[in-house]
């Protein structure tokens, strides 16, 4: 069964200037297990893709299976986590009780919602953070209190919107390997949405290349460097082989002087 | 923080007991002087001042004068007196209580009914902005007269008078705090698959407090004004309207003042109590210190 399976996918808003066409006849399938990125420059439906998916938009044309359901069944049976581009963490809750959050609404018992924060917690570093609240942590470890609730119950699919946009390089790069540690020790299915060519390429086991206007797939390029990849792959030829296929792919569906 | 306050605030209220000195001296003048020309007497200056600020029916009794009928009728006498203004306090007191306690509820609950219910803004909002648009001056008599004759007198009432000013800042800061969960932290709960009861409890009720809050204090000030006014038309035998409606018949300028300074002493303890459980909730839901 495939995790994602799109055919003929469309999405129109109704703005007060007209339609917009956010996503144009995608075609897209993903096996369980793969991590794919969507890139693509700001308007080329990257967003908008994953909030479909999410069932936090309705397509209005084509159709879209999610494990084997309609999106808005998957959403219902938590099929999927998602880590939005801001932490989104509540306040007035602790990091743990942030994480204990979807484990709360799910009904789950206390003692049990308790233990998996703690687990989630200590995979993404911040078990001794667990009581403070999110202004008493840094971006980054907000992001990654993030990442710890959506894992925390244990969905099949981590749907990610540029968790790591609004972080420094030297952040970016030490989340990214925890990212990819977390993916191998988990094998969940990752639709990772950025901006960052490198990233991409460093993360990913398929790069789909977007454009805008409408938005649309431009390339699917295999990326598959191992499972074993030092921040230090980035350097290899292979790597930026690449790194300059995205490019180029970038630059062909998006010109300006259009 | 504090300590650095202690000054400026010093100085404020030094200057405005000053201005109200010179007011107070201003004011008395003239009756002083008639008075003490029917008497034939010729005071000096000095004399002038300490009896303008002395005069038992003054136009502005200054500010030592209502400081001591304060006291008179507070300390010295038993709270059980028809004079003690305590006693008087407690029965306006009672009556605001009691009043903000239904008014919030009601506030609380047109504001949810109004979040959750779209069309209830449009057909309920200009009802509720309608009914503070009346003078509760020239409501509170009707209401009064109207319960009396169903039976109705003393504490309920008035309570109802209170209630009726309470619940509207209730609502309006309600209805803003209920709506003021963002996007994204809708999104978030949706894609728990939250039901409405969860994301109205884990996400709307924590957004809304620091606006439930404002609404409070704004609704207990004015539930005593409520209480006050609502004391005026039924013939003034207890509470401190009655105590400002026997001052203005009698010409008691100084009874008048120290039922206005004990109306605001106990609007101002029912502020600073909410203050205080406002900062006790801020500080559980891990507010900065």
């Amino acid at each position: 069964m495939l995790a994602i399976d799109a055919r003929g996918l469309s999405l129109v808003f109704t703005t007060r200037d007209g339609p917009v066409q956010a996503l144009s006849d995608i075609h897209l399938t993903v096996a369980p297990g793969e991590f794919i990125s969507l890139i693509g420059p700001s308007g080329c439906g990257k967003t908008s893709l994953l909030r479909v998916i999410a069932d936090l938009e309705s397509p209005t044309g084509g159709t879209l299976r999610v494990n084997g359901a309609t999106p808005e069944d998957a959403r219902l049976r938590r099929d999927y986590g998602y880590v939005f581009q801001a932490p989104a963490l509540l306040p007035w809750r602790s990091i743990e009780a942030n994480v204990m959050l979807p484990l709360e609404i799910m009904g789950m018992a206390k003692a049990e919602r308790r233990d998996r924060a703690q687990r989630q917690l200590a995979l993404v570093n911040l078990a001794d953070f667990a009581r403070k609240f999110p202004w008493q942590l840094s971006g980054g470890m907000q992001q990654r209190a993030s990442i710890a609730r959506a894992l925390a119950f244990d969905p099949q699919l981590l749907l990610m919107d540029e968790p790591f946009g609004a972080l420094d390089e030297i952040v970016r790069d030490h989340l990214n390997e925890q990212l990819l540690t977390l993916w191998g020790k988990t094998r969940k299915t990752v639709m990772f949405v950025t901006h960052s060519i490198p990233e991409a390429v460093f993360l990913s086991t398929r790069i789909v290349v977007m454009s805008p206007r409408p938005g649309r797939i431009h390339d699917i390029i295999d990326c598959d460097l191992g499972a074993d990849r030092p921040l230090e792959i980035r350097e290899t030829p292979e790597f930026l082989r690449i790194a300059q296929r995205v490019r180029e792919g970038l630059r062909a569906g998006h010109s300006y002087e259009r | 923080m504090r300590d650095s306050a202690a000054l400026p605030v010093a100085v404020v209220s030094l200057g405005i007991a000053a201005l109200w000195y010179l007011a107070a001296i201003g004011l008395n003048w003239q009756v002083v002087a008639d008075m003490q020309t029917r008497a034939g007497a010729t005071p000096d200056f000095g004399a002038m001042i300490t009896l303008t600020l002395s005069h038992s029916r003054p136009l502005l009794p200054a500010p030592h004068q209502i400081i001591e009928e304060l006291w008179r009728s507070t300390m010295t006498l038993p709270i059980t007196s028809r004079r003690s203004l305590v006693h008087h306090a407690w029965i306006t007191l009672s009556a605001a209580l009691v009043g903000f306690g239904m008014g919030s509820a009601l506030g609380v609950l047109l504001a949810v009914a109004i979040v959750h219910v779209r069309a209830l803004e449009r057909s309920l909002m200009p009802w509720i902005i309608a009914s503070q648009a009346v003078p509760v001056l020239a409501l509170a008599p009707i209401v009064i007269v109207a319960l009396g004759a169903l039976g109705m007198t003393d504490l309920l009432p008035k309570a109802i008078i209170s209630a009726y000013l309470c619940f509207f800042p209730v609502t309006i800061g309600m209805v803003k705090g209920l709506s003021a969960p963002d996007a994204l932290s809708r999104d978030l709960l949706r894609t728990y698959s939250a039901t409405p009861a969860q994301i109205f409890w884990r996400l709307r009720v924590p957004t809304s407090l620091p606006y439930l809050f404002a609404g409070l204090k704004v609704a207990v000030a004015a539930a005593v004004v409520g209480a006050i006014v609502a004391e005026l038309p039924t013939g003034a035998q207890a509470g401190l309207g009655a105590r400002l409606l026997a001052g203005s018949y009698f010409g008691q300028t100084i009874q008048i003042w120290s039922a206005l300074f004990a109306a605001a002493i106990v609007s101002a303890s029912l502020v600073g109590a909410l203050s205080l459980a406002e900062r006790l909730v801020v500080r559980r839901m891990g507010a900065r210190a």
